[in-house]
């Protein structure tokens, strides 16, 4: 079952070298407790999903990389055939000379269908390289113009051309007080446009693994690789392989029972069939045991909430949408990605 | 990657872009220690085999064998440009990049913008669209100038119209020099107004910068280093003021450092988009970010530090310091306050060993102290570049949309209205071919009009930020639906906030499905899709 993924933007790219790096680090790394062919069954079973085997027997990353501009592509690549233990694939890559200038209406209405024909063959050709395809996995940040614009543009052509493929994008939330004075102009558009194509967005905020870089490692000055190294641990720890619990009422351990609280749920829906429970017995990078949680609630509606504020704040004084309409996104469009999103966090609210 | 062509438009404009060149080349050498020509350095020069006679010499890849700079350099009166083309950087330029005259504008902008402009109009365009040629992709035209004189002011912006339309795609970022007041060019203030108004209409971006601010850091400069003050943690020789390449002038103001300062700020502002960092910047960002409307383009800079470290581990306090410093009066390349006035948008470019925490902690520390426009409290923008500048192991240049530069622009124009009012040497201008009076009248009105903009700003100063009313959503999920013989054409689930209904959400839908038919997969595809369902479901049958 293997997932190919799409990196766009400065952002995507980033992160997505050191996903794929914490991916195969893990799976050389400590066993835990599991048996020596489990570890294999493990190994192999990540191998397939993420990477694909060449015949010098350096594995090399199912990804697609996307980039408007070389310096950050250029970068990656390297970095990966430095590290000597996978590369990406010579042809992955979709580059152009000149950026999106943090303005998503470039991305999406100039790059997006200017680009369309290459980004899709180099998708497809990826795809078919699989034996089994399970889905997509696209990483995106939202404040940019890239991986924001282009990368709505992308997955829109994906539910187009794959309609029955998932669909699941990793976008960042950037920090509240700004990396780019346009982002929240940026995100709301994104989000609007996700929302009717992907199937899933996993969200990582700035702020918050910012937090855990400060506070919970003790980093003293935190970089963005520190920052994209923490999520990719995150994000590698989701995707490893493991085996669904016979039944999920057999915990062996207390802590996990707090997950049971029916207060934690809607009443529409049962915690037995909200929360599931996953595990396998092969240890995670160093640790011998870790857990990682992945929730659908409203802690999202804070942060929306925010953006939408600050960006609706920013659209009644009309500042900065003359960048906008020149690319051929217009006021209604606007309009139309804040009315979706009040409707989110609305419908978020009244759960 | 992009590349940029500079245009460099008389004295002053030319002697600032000598400085630009020469450091520019230490800090590519700096970094390109192989000598491989990269894209990095492509940005500002090109890679030619001397050897060719003629325009074929150009080599794209491989080692560097003669680098010519992608720049353009006019000026109406012959001193300066010869005494570049016998300087250091002789060979930095080649013959088919210069327009030059003898006679110069005589510090009348009439004269070189509309006489020469019309003269040389052809000529301009033709080295205008050979150095565009030799691009691959060209993203910017960098103009430098000044603005009280009359070739940098009138013919400097005559370019500017020309490139607009023949290049509408690209960017132009002015760098002008502002007369100070004690200019010695009496009619600096008709020269300023008058290309003020070109700078208004065909500009992207203006970095403007006076004399006086130049020449007070200078000063501040060699009194620091020269004081003792700092001993040992300070080098001697300010990299950021001195160079070797520049030309050798003997005046009383300190030229060479004072246009060393603003080559700095030109490698500095594009220095995140010629090397890689962890937060790239391009240049078609600034003006996304830091333009909020057409006509508000003013940016002013800060360029810290300003003295070399000797020290090359910089406790964070000094690094906090830094940033402190990018805000105050004393460093800013204008006479302005941008702390006490009105932010519109702020950017941060940082250099070196500098990550984003330390960039976060600084923002955080100095937020509370400046004040942004209702509808941008958060407007940051920031980037980080992991190359240094030469000599530093780090840097920060600010750029500001402030309403600061409004005291530099009433005060042009009260020198304007002292000189206009008595008619003061009117006549050199009026007669001048294609001058009229409507041409003195338009520029103030031009200048009143962008006066009246940042006045109107600054008026929402002090009221209390309040957040507009949203839109305000029934939640409802509508869902289209074929018919059965039986049920309604149109169905609508509408959530209501009471909490007394009974049936469960999930069982409602389900029963929903069966009743029309509808296949399950495409209504949970609407409804589940938003990952989000409300506590009830009301629906209503239409038979």
């Amino acid at each position: 079952m293997s997932i190919v993924t799409v990196q766009l933007g400065q952002c995507g790219n980033q992160i997505g070298f050191e996903v794929f790096d914490a991916l195969l680090r893990d799976s050389h790394s400590f066993q835990g407790l599991c048996s020596k062919r489990e570890n294999e069954a493990y190994q192999t079973s990540c191998k397939e999903r993420f990477f694909s085997e060449e015949e010098s027997g350096v594995p090399i990353a199912r990804a697609v990389l996307v980039d408007m501009e070389p310096k950050v592509i250029n970068q990656t690549l390297s970095k990966a055939a430095q590290s000597g233990r996978w590369k990406y694939g010579q042809h992955a890559c979709f580059c152009q000379k000149q950026g999106s200038g943090n303005n998503w209406a470039y991305g999406y209405s100039v790059h997006g269908p200017r680009h369309e024909e290459s980004i899709m063959n180099l998708i497809q050709k990826e795809v078919e390289k699989c034996d089994s395809f399970s889905g997509f996995f696209i990483i995106m940040s939202m404040a940019g113009g890239t991986g924001s614009g282009l990368g709505a543009f992308v997955t829109q052509n994906l539910q187009d051309q794959y309609p029955n493929s998932l669909k699941m994008n990793q976008i960042i939330w950037p920090y509240g007080t700004g990396e780019v004075i346009v982002q929240n102009y940026n995100s709301v558009l994104t989000l609007s446009h996700l929302y009717r194509s992907s199937d899933a967005l996993l969200v990582h905020e700035n702020d918050a693994v910012h937090k855990i870089c400060a506070k919970l490692m003790n980093i003293k000055q935190i970089s963005f690789s520190d920052i994209n190294q923490v999520l990719a641990h995150q994000l590698g720890s989701v995707f490893q392989p493991t085996y669904s619990a016979e039944s999920s009422f057999h915990y062996r351990r207390n802590p996990l029972e707090g997950f049971k609280d029916p207060a934690l749920y809607t009443s529409w829906l049962e915690p037995v069939h909200a929360f599931n429970v996953w595990k396998t017995q092969r240890a995670f990078s160093k640790y011998e045991k870790s857990a990682v949680l992945v929730s659908n609630s409203q802690f999202l509606v804070k942060p929306l909430d925010m953006i939408v504020k600050k960006a609706w704040n920013m659209f009644a004084s009309k500042a900065y949408i003359h960048q906008y309409t020149k690319c051929g996104i217009e006021e209604e469009d606007f309009l139309d990605s804040f009315t979706l999103l009040e409707q989110v966090i609305a419908s978020y609210c009244n759960l | 990657m992009t590349q940029s062509v500079v245009v460099q438009v008389g004295q002053c404009g030319n002697q600032i872009g000598c400085c630009f060149w020469d450091l520019a080349l230490r800090e590519h050498a700096a970094v390109n220690q192989k000598g491989i020509y990269d894209e990095a350095i492509s940005s500002f020069f090109r890679n030619v085999d001397t050897r060719v006679v003629g325009d074929g010499g150009s080599i794209s890849k491989g080692k560097i064998c003669s680098l010519k700079a992608r720049a353009v350099l006019i000026d109406m009166e012959e001193g300066v440009v010869n005494e570049i083309l016998q300087g250091p950087l002789r060979d930095v330029f080649d013959m088919n990049q210069l327009i030059t005259d003898i006679s110069g504008s005589g510090n009348n902008w009439a004269v070189g913008h509309k006489v020469f402009g019309s003269l040389y109009q052809d000529q301009l365009l033709e080295k205008l669209r050979k150095s565009a040629e030799h691009c691959d992709c060209l993203q910017c035209f960098f103009i430098i100038h000044s603005m009280g004189g009359g070739t940098g002011s009138g013919l400097g912006t005559f370019l500017l119209k020309m490139l607009e339309d023949e290049f509408p795609e690209v960017y132009r970022f002015v760098t002008s020099i502002y007369p100070s007041c004690e200019d010695d060019v009496i009619t600096s203030p008709y020269n300023s107004i008058l290309a003020m108004k070109e700078l208004n209409e065909h500009a992207d971006c203006v970095l403007p910068i006076d004399n006086q601010s130049l020449f007070d850091i200078i000063s501040k400069i060699d009194l620091m280093v020269n004081s003792g003050k700092l001993g040992t943690t300070v080098k001697p020789k300010s990299l950021v003021t001195s160079s070797s390449g520049a030309l050798k002038k003997c005046h009383k103001k300190p030229f060479d450092a004072m246009n060393n300062i603003v080559a700095n700020l030109l490698l500095n502002l594009t220095s995140s988009a010629r090397f890689e960092g962890s937060l790239n910047m391009d240049l078609n960002e600034i003006s996304m970010n830091l333009v909020p409307f057409p006509q508000l383009h003013y940016l002013v800079s800060s360029l810290t530090p300003l003295y070399t470290l000797a020290d090359v581990n910089i406790p964070p306090r000094r690094l906090d310091q830094m940033f402190s410093d990018a805000f105050s009066k004393d460093h800013q390349l204008l006479q302005a306050d941008p702390k006490h006035s009105l932010y519109l948008a702020c950017a941060l470019m940082v250099r070196g060993n500098v990550q984003i925490s330390d960039l976060r902690r600084n923002i955080e520390r100095l937020k509370p102290s400046l004040q942004f426009v209702s509808w941008n409290q958060e407007g940051w923008k920031t980037s980080l570049c992991s190359i240094p500048p030469v000599g530093h192991s780090h840097s920060l240049l600010a750029l500001a949309n402030n309403t600061c530069v409004k005291p530099t622009f009433m005060e042009l124009k009260e020198r304007f209205m002292r000189l206009y009012k008595k008619k003061a040497h009117l006549h050199h201008y009026l007669q001048v071919e294609g001058m009229e009076e409507s041409c003195f009248t338009e520029a103030v009105s031009s200048l009143s009009a962008l006066i009246q903009e940042y006045n109107q700003l600054d008026a929402t100063k002090n009221v209390p930020v309040q957040d507009l009313p949203r839109l305000s959503i029934a939640v409802s999920l509508t869902l289209p639906c074929q018919c059965s013989g039986v049920i309604s054409a149109h169905c609508n689930l509408h959530c209501l906030g009471s909490s007394d209904s009974s049936a469960s959400a999930s069982q409602l839908l389900f029963s929903l499905v069966t009743l029309l038919d509808i296949p399950i997969p495409h209504v949970l595809e609407q409804a589940v899709h938003f990952v989000a369902c409300t506590r009830h479901f009301f629906f209503q049958v239409f038979q």
